[in-house]
């Protein structure tokens, strides 16, 4: 029998399923489905427990909204939660001006040693976290900032951490606005150069129009990214400002409780709100196409 | 692209900032620790630098040379777990139907951006004595008890259960690595194999090589240079974890970055710490470079 036989009598045997179907074949729809349920199943069952009546947090006793009422008259926890909000904020609104200028940069102009500057912003997103942060530490730590800055007031006592955090926040910013800039048309530009428009004008009523999405989805990136920012921040934060993960690390360190859930819980429900805002927005085209 | 020199001043106002800031706050400091690394420590708080190699000598001193070399196997093994895992779903992502395509994607990148602590603190939940896991284990050892009484095999299941001990080893950390940074594997898989043109996989088969031989001679050559960004994708950060090792491993599985934590925090010893960290970038350098090499020459034999 040749091969080309073969491969007839296996297309007649699987009417329906030929050799590329693999997205049909079971074993493999089978996988998909036990990653996915190892990957939800511990932050499933986080979310599930922050209901729980039980302190231990072992069994599953009864529902109840007691672990957020408790985590809510938490002070410290909610204190260390509001300065994330707010370090997230201000990193995110910092990040995002200074990384659209870097992207409008890089898409607009050629200069000398282009390659090796767009190797050192990917800096910051490919060095262990860990090294970066303990070079900030040892750096305010150098400047004394830490003592000068202590007697200041909130939010400028958190200045390290926001600092810190646009440093490793606008790269990301730099790279989504600038794969949003690919597709624009830069004969616009120069039509409404030619129309006598100034920069600034062509600026904000040609380019920024179209690169708004991009500018969203990074500051929504940058939100997400200092919000989630553990060992950065941990290195970062000086002795007295305590952010929220640094708040949670030193709760985990003592145990598990129901209130981590709930605040936990919270703080998911914001990130995944954020993150599909920000996916949504990277991929207009399909929207306006269906 | 026009050139800078066409309009200097929007040029200069673009390029400060963003220059500015990562001069200050990100090449500065390490300038400042790569400095450090070749320092002594004076005092509790001082350092002086002296030109010393004494740090990076005492990194590779038997005790710490054991844990670069610990770091390593467990970063290496976590990534091999995590290609294994990741494959076939990026495979599995590219061949569903195209409607499901953005959702299974979400699906499997969403974790990612579930704060790491949380998905750490999590996995704790499952994996402690009295955790998920045992429990579960528990519950099916009485249920194999009440099964097999009956027919006079209970006599096994005759002990009390005894919770296993799954925290604080190196399983522990592997699979935690594992559990964080399989999304960071699927996503270059997925890049890849995306980008697969199907007509040398119908080649393959038509030609009357099985489905196996069509994977590992047409399928894993074709798409290497996914495995491999893969590969490098999750080694960099798994090498420098910090946090993992940290709460599942405890003392027993310390890594690279637990060494750095303790320098620069407990033991107060930062030129050690300083030659630790720039330990750690070299290898995160080298493995970039090795992507670059692989990426050159993949693309110089690209159809």
């Amino acid at each position: 029998m040749t091969a080309m036989q073969a491969t007839f009598r296996q297309r007649l045997t699987s009417a329906d399923q030929g050799p590329l179907d693999y997205g049909r074949r079971l074993w493999l729809k089978g996988l998909f489905a036990i990653v996915i349920l190892l990957l939800y199943a511990p932050v499933v069952t986080l979310i599930a427990f922050s209901f729980n009546t039980d302190r231990r947090n072992v069994v599953w006793r009864g529902f109840t909204l007691d672990n957020y009422v408790k985590a809510w008259e938490n002070s410290a926890l909610i204190e260390a939660f509001t300065n994330s909000l707010v370090i997230a904020a201000i990193a995110t609104v910092t990040s995002t001006i200074i990384g659209s200028m870097v992207a409008l940069l890089l898409w607009r102009f050629r200069f000398p040693g282009k390659p090796a500057y767009e190797g050192f912003m990917a800096l910051p997103i490919v060095i262990p976290e860990i090294c970066m942060g303990v070079a900030l530490l040892a750096f305010f730590a150098r400047l004394g900032w830490w003592s000068s800055v202590a007697a200041l007031p909130w939010p400028l006592n958190l200045s390290t951490i926001i600092i810190a955090h646009v440093a490793f926040c606008f790269p990301f910013v730099a790279i989504v606005v600038r794969a949003r800039m690919v597709g624009f048309n830069r004969e616009l530009e120069e039509a409404s150069k030619d129309l006598g428009a100034s920069e600034w004008q062509t600026f904000w009523s040609v380019i920024y129009p179209f690169m708004q999405p991009g500018v969203v989805a990074g500051a929504l990136l940058a939100f997400t990214l200092s919000l989630d920012d553990f060992v950065i921040t941990f290195f970062t934060s000086g002795p007295e400002t305590v952010t929220f993960p640094v708040k949670v690390y030193s709760l985990v360190r003592r145990g598990v409780s129901p209130e981590i859930n709930a605040i936990s819980t919270a703080l998911i429900v914001i990130t995944v709100i954020a993150t599909i805002l920000a996916m949504k927005l990277q991929t207009p085209e399909r929207q306006a196409g269906a | 692209m026009e050139s800078w020199r066409k309009n200097p001043a929007v040029f200069w106002i673009l390029a400060s900032p963003g220059t500015f800031w990562l001069i200050a706050f990100f090449l500065l400091p390490l300038a400042l620790i790569w400095l450090m690394s070749f320092g002594e420590k004076t005092s509790i708080t001082a350092y002086e630098v002296t030109g010393t190699l004494s740090n990076y000598l005492r990194s590779f001193s038997p005790v710490y040379l054991q844990i670069l070399w610990k770091s390593i196997w467990i970063s290496a093994v976590a990534t091999v777990i995590c290609l294994v895992i990741a494959y076939p779903i990026a495979f599995g992502i590219v061949f569903a139907p195209a409607r499901w395509k953005p959702l299974l994607l979400l699906l499997v990148i969403l974790p990612f951006w579930i704060n790491l602590l949380i998905r750490t603190y999590a996995l704790i939940a499952v994996f402690r004595t009295r955790g998920y896991l045992n429990f579960t284990l528990e519950w099916l050892w009485s249920g194999a008890k009440w099964l097999l009484t009956p027919i006079g095999l209970g006599g096994f299941f005759n002990e009390r259960f005894v919770p296993y001990e799954m925290l604080y080893n190196n399983g522990a950390v592997i699979a935690g690595l594992v559990y964080v940074f399989v999304p960071f594997m699927v996503l270059p898989l997925y890049a890849t194999i995306d980008r697969l043109d199907r007509s040398y996989l119908e080649a393959s088969l038509d030609l009357g090589a099985s489905q196996s031989t069509t994977f590992f001679r047409v399928t894993v050559p074709m798409t290497m240079p996914g495995i491999i960004s893969g590969i490098i994708l999750v080694f960099i950060p798994c090498l420098g974890s910090f946090l993992t090792p940290d709460l599942l491993g405890g003392t027993n599985a310390t890594m690279i970055g637990n060494i750095i934590e303790r320098q620069f925090k407990a033991a107060n010893d930062w030129p050690f710490g300083a030659a630790l960290s720039f330990l750690l970038m070299y290898a995160t350098f080298g493995a970039l470079a090795l992507r670059a090499l692989f990426a050159k020459r993949s693309r110089g034999v690209d159809i």
